[in-house]
């Protein structure tokens, strides 16, 4: 399939507004289904600030646009509502449990012939399929930190649940950036180190002997340069966890390591070691006799056994790992101690391992290897997803290097995907000698941004064959 | 109390006539036969070797006192010392004389110690003032002297395994002065000297020869000292000094062994261990130089396991001697009456037994807590394998389970032996193959141990039997796998697919796929055929599998046919075409199999567009696009034409 898209519109004189959050609430319509008693069907508002009529007026509206659309397929209540000025997006991540954000559309501000500014809403620049994994995501990172919503009913009713909603999204809606979400927030993927089988080995044989030796670890998560190497956990339970650990928890500390404040050499007593080990989580310095041994608290495997568990993320140079123990265990002072000096010093060495390894590997592949290419991968059956078009992740925003409209088009391809499930390949010619590949191959999706001069389509296939040939020589990738 | 005897007496001893007033008994370590002597030979000489087939009876007559009786190899001459000036010789070759012919030794007024045999037909004399070699002419009945050497001589020693004499010389005793003699000829080695613990004044022979030996441990020559001390507070007891006694160079001293305690002792070397029997404690220790402690050149050694006594020992039944004996009688050990001779033999003159020693591994097991240790401990043995077997399977089971960076380093130990046999294996396969072409003598083919335990033999005896054991845990299993994995990876050891299969098992079987999928995203799981059958399998219950077993089978770039089964069991007809030609052998295509596959779509159009493919391709490979019989496509070509009617086919181009 070949598309021309429009022209991407430019002007001197406009104000561009991104999309921004105006709204995100969570009700429960059988919470308050008598007349009068709406109010109580609210969980949580944001803006809290909002009248409490606005409130249940707005509330209202989403469960009488899901009512009514319910009409015309009972198990497929709408997703989301197009206005021109916003958009709503509902979410029914529990039963009965409603989650809605409504976003408003970015605007052009310009001048109009009179020199007046006249706002220009732009209600087809963003991705329902985007915004749509945003909530949804707000909700796995709430259940990461809280469990489900039914689970806290149970332990403390609707007084608790309010609480803990409140208490974390008063936090987590302000970390959230809507103009930067893109392509990456739907596959919500995972970013594997490449490494070789050997080294591989070494790790594993590194995470099964810390379980054995700290016998109360129950699953363990190895990261390298904030990718993953190893999960112990399942796989929906850790993209989630890799989300928390990429996007909030090694960026808060990667500033301190940067400006080399925090990473003094440490003279380990046990074997007197050096090692750079240090908790991310949990105690900051160990020797304070006033340090608190408490973790963040992570609830995984909600479906079935819903286990609460400890979470310890222990960081030596680039490696990290997270030991998750049962919340039944109270951990101690001596536990912190032992894992210290047990694991730092072998995870430093693990850590120098991985590094020169895979400087030995880089200049063995040379730079041939390295992607001249921008494009984006990810395979849905197991998250594995790799951007040469995104910059490093920080705490604030994720950078692209390509322009937002590209990224648009690469969300529309996605949309069509999505739609069917056999292979499809789609190519887009868009502004000014770009060209956009989309190629689907069972549960694999590729995105290439080609940029040449008067390519013409039988080049940029060819191009796109080359780049399969060389940087995916190993899967099976129907041309 | 678990077996903790280590060491044994054989069961099937030798038997001779017990040492009596008329009975004398004699031992050839060369030979390892026993002589009894009955009266000089007069009444019969009865000779026993180390099989019940080699026995040998004769008569001689009576001419005095025997001092000393050998054969020499192959029981061909035999050599009697009645007086220390001649040997007498008796041929025992057949069709030559069986007379006596004797031969003096060549220096004046010296008296002979005593000969050894080195050849069927050489013998050395040594004498208090020399040694003198001999070659024997059977046939005439005399001695030639090949060579002699004067030296002022208090005792000697030989070793026949190396055909090494050492004598002691000085008037402390303590210099040593090897002799090395091979096919005709007498070499000196250089003499060296054994430190004493104290010089006694005025100067006397100090140096007896019960306290030294001889012996080859790890295929080199040992010459070993027993060094009594004066027990003191700085000195702990008595040790055993090792030199090394190499063909070329200088006797190095080597090694230390500590026995801790005082008392009379003997020395044995039993597979490549020297073992001390102390008397007075009525217990043996053993000692492994290959054990390491230190790194220096001089190593000091500790018993591997703490002394024990040699396991209870009744005579048993069988055997001429013992017939009228009703039940078996226990054996006294550490009697004084023993005799213990290089290397590993033990005699009962008194009782009329010859045994050999052994070392029995279990109970070496039963004492030693470290396995890393005990795993270097058995590598070295020679019957090790099926205790290291069992101790591999001990290690992973049951209360005395180790933990996994013990059992890391005892498969790395074994895998260490293991890479070592597969290179020289490696390196002689193609020695011989450039040398058939150059010509060159062929190598020696390596020699498989029982050291080597590869990886059928641990997938046999352990990790197969320990993976279906119900009461370990899942996670357990999982890690031993890996380790064993890393292990063979670390000594760049091909992993054969059946491991590979243990651990798809142990993971498919606990449903631990995200699992087992991130270990097929690290390739820890290599590719191979057999491996992605499996995860075909696996699809219903993991379909992942699916895409996992694709990408294997196409890295594999063996296995396109596979492939485009795959595919079209799925009914992706167009992804297989494309595929195959992709890698250009769609020439070769079955055009029936991918017709069924499109008839089964239901798809009338990718029925179409594929029957079309073939009719082209029929066009392009026999210029005519019709089926052959041979293709049994005429099913569906009655198909087509129903569908789309005759003229739909293809014509004929003419070309």
């Amino acid at each position: 399939m070949l598309m021309i898209s429009p022209r991407m519109a430019t002007g001197a004189q406009e104000k561009q507004y991104p999309p921004s959050l105006l709204n995100f609430f969570v009700y429960n319509p059988k919470f308050g289904p008598k007349e009068g008693e709406e109010e109580k069907k609210i969980l949580f508002y944001h803006p809290n600030e909002v009248e409490k009529n606005e409130k249940i007026r707005n509330v209202g509206l989403c469960e009488a646009i899901i009512q009514f659309t319910r009409t015309f397929c009972p198990t497929k209540p709408a997703k989301s509502l197009h206005t021109q000025k916003n958009r709503q997006f509902f979410c029914e991540p529990e039963e009965n449990f409603w989650m809605v954000m409504v976003v408003r559309n970015p605007m052009i501000e310009k001048n109009n012939k009179d020199g007046k500014p006249v706002v220009e809403y732009q209600e087809e620049e963003i991705l329902d399929s985007v915004y749509s994994s945003v909530l949804q995501q707000c909700y796995n990172m709430y259940k990461l930190f809280n469990g489900t919503f039914a689970r806290t009913m149970e332990a403390g009713g609707v007084d608790l649940l309010k609480q803990r909603l409140e208490k974390f999204f008063y936090r987590y809606l302000q970390t959230l950036h809507l103009q930067s979400c893109d392509l990456l927030d739907i596959f919500s993927g995972i970013s594997f180190f490449p490494l070789d089988k050997m080294t591989y080995l070494k790790i594993q044989s590194f995470v099964n002997r810390m379980e054995e030796s700290l016998n109360l670890v129950k699953y363990t998560a190895f990261l390298y340069n904030d990718q993953l190497i190893w999960s112990g956990l399942e796989q929906d339970d850790m993209r989630i966890l890799y989300k928390y650990l990429t996007t909030s928890l090694f960026p808060r500390h990667s500033e301190p390591e940067l400006a080399g404040r925090d990473s003094p050499m440490r003279l380990e007593m046990a074997g007197n070691l050096l090692h750079y080990g240090r908790f991310l989580t949990g105690p900051s310095n160990l020797k304070d006799p006033e340090a608190k041994f408490r973790f963040p608290k992570i609830f995984v495997n909600t479906e079935n056994t819903d286990e609460e568990l400890h979470l310890i993320v222990y960081k030596a140079m680039s490696a990290a790992v997270c030991f998750m123990i049962n919340t039944s265990v109270e951990l101690t002072r001596e536990f912190c101690e032992q894992l210290d000096s047990l694991v730092g010093p072998q995870l430093t060495l693990l850590a120098s391992d991985i590094c020169e390894q895979y400087s030995i590997n880089r200049r063995i592949s040379g730079p041939e290897k390295e992607p001249q290419f921008k494009f984006i991968y990810f395979n849905h059956m197991n998250l594995a997803e790799k951007s040469t078009i995104h910059m490093r992740k920080t705490a604030s925003v994720s950078l692209t290097s390509i322009h937002p409209e590209l990224m648009k088009i690469l969300g529309d391809i996605n949309s069509d995907f999505s739609r069917v499930d056999d292979d499809e390949e789609i190519i887009v010619k868009a502004m000014t000698d770009y060209w956009i590949v989309g190629k689907k191959s069972d549960q694999r999706e590729l995105y290439v941004i080609l940029n040449q001069k008067n390519a013409n389509l039988i080049e940029v296939n060819e191009e796109v064959k080359k780049l399969c040939a060389t940087q995916f020589n190993n899967i099976f990738f129907l041309d | 109390m678990s077996e903790e005897h280590y060491l044994e007496l054989c069961g099937n001893p030798v038997q001779f006539e017990n040492a009596s007033s008329v009975n004398n008994v004699f031992f050839d370590e060369a030979n390892k036969q026993v002589f009894a002597v009955r009266s000089g030979g007069a009444t019969g000489v009865v000779v026993k070797g180390p099989d019940d087939k080699s026995t040998v009876a004769f008569r001689m007559d009576d001419k005095g006192e025997v001092k000393c009786i050998k054969f020499s190899f192959g029981n061909k001459i035999l050599a009697v010392q009645r007086t220390s000036k001649s040997v007498e010789f008796i041929n025992f070759i057949p069709d030559l004389l069986h007379l006596e012919y004797s031969q003096e030794c060549k220096t004046k007024n010296a008296s002979i110690l005593g000969f050894c045999w080195t050849n069927w037909n050489e013998i050395v004399f040594i004498t208090d003032q020399g040694i003198e070699f001999y070659q024997v002419l059977p046939d005439k009945r005399s001695l030639k002297l090949q060579k002699s050497q004067s030296i002022n001589v208090n005792w000697y020693m030989y070793c026949p395994v190396t055909s090494v004499i050492l004598l002691s010389t000085t008037v402390l005793g303590n210099v040593l002065q090897p002799f090395f003699f091979r096919s005709g000829t007498m070499s000196k080695i250089s003499k060296f000297e054994i430190e004493l613990p104290g010089v006694s004044k005025p100067a006397k022979l100090s140096l007896s020869e019960r306290d030294i030996a001889m012996a080859t441990i790890y295929g080199q020559l040992y010459v070993m000292y027993l060094k009594h001390h004066s027990r003191t507070v700085n000195n702990p007891g008595a040790e055993v000094v090792l030199y090394h006694l190499p063909r070329e160079g200088t006797c190095k001293k080597m090694h230390v062994l500590k026995l801790n305690t005082t008392g009379k002792f003997a020395l044995n070397v039993v597979d490549n261990l020297v073992v001390v029997h102390h008397q007075s404690s009525q217990t043996s220790m053993i000692f492994d130089i290959k054990l390491r402690d230190t790194d220096s050149t001089l190593s000091v050694h500790q018993p591997v396991v703490p002394a024990r006594s040699i396991h209870p020992y009744k005579i048993p039944l069988t055997g001429p001697a013992a017939v009228t004996t009703a039940t078996p009688v226990p054996c006294e050990l550490y009697s004084s009456t023993w005799s213990v001779f290089q290397p590993d033999i033990i005699i009962s003159a008194s009782e009329g037994y010859l045994w050999y020693l052994q070392v029995k591994l279990q109970p070496v097991v039963n004492l030693m807590k470290d396995k890393g240790k005990l795993m270097d401990f058995l590598l070295q043995r020679r019957d090790c394998k099926m205790v290291i077997v069992s101790v591999c399977f001990q290690m992973l089971n049951g209360p005395d389970k180790s933990n996994l960076s013990v059992i890391a380093t005892v498969f790395d130990k074994l895998n260490q032996v293991y890479k070592e046999y597969l290179e020289a294996e490696q390196s002689y396969t193609m020695a011989v193959e450039t040398g058939q072409s150059r010509g060159n003598p062929a190598q020696k083919r390596p020699v498989r141990t029982q050291a080597v335990i590869d990886q059928s033999d641990m997938y046999t005896h352990v990790l197969s039997v320990f993976t279906e054991k119900k009461d370990v845990s899942h996670k357990f299993i999982t890690a031993v796998l890996m380790e064993y994995i890393r292990s063979l990876n670390q000594f760049q050891i091909t992993v054969q697919h059946y491991l590979y299969e243990l651990v798809l098992k142990t993971l498919v079987h606990h449903n631990l796929f995200y699992m087992l999928h991130q270990f097929l995203q690290y390739h820890v799981l290599s590719d191979s055929k057999p491996l992605a059958c499996l995860l075909l399998s696996l699809e219903s219950t993991y379909p992942p599998a699916h895409q996992l077993s694709l990408d294997m089978l196409k890295r594999l770039s063996t296995a396109n046919d596979e492939i485009v089964e795959v595919l079209l069991s799925k009914q992706q007809v167009l992804g297989a075409r494309r595929f195959i030609r992709g890698v250009g052998g769609h020439d070769n295509i079955s055009a029936r199999k991918f017709l069924d596959a499109a008839k089964q779509t239901r798809e009338e159009m990718l029925f179409y567009t594929i029957f079309r493919f073939f009719e082209q391709r029929n066009q392009r490979l026999r210029g005519s696009p019709h089926f052959t019989p041979g293709e049994h496509c005429e099913e569906h070509v009655a198909y087509f034409k129903q569908v789309f009617g005759e003229q739909a086919l293809m014509k004929p181009t003419a070309s």
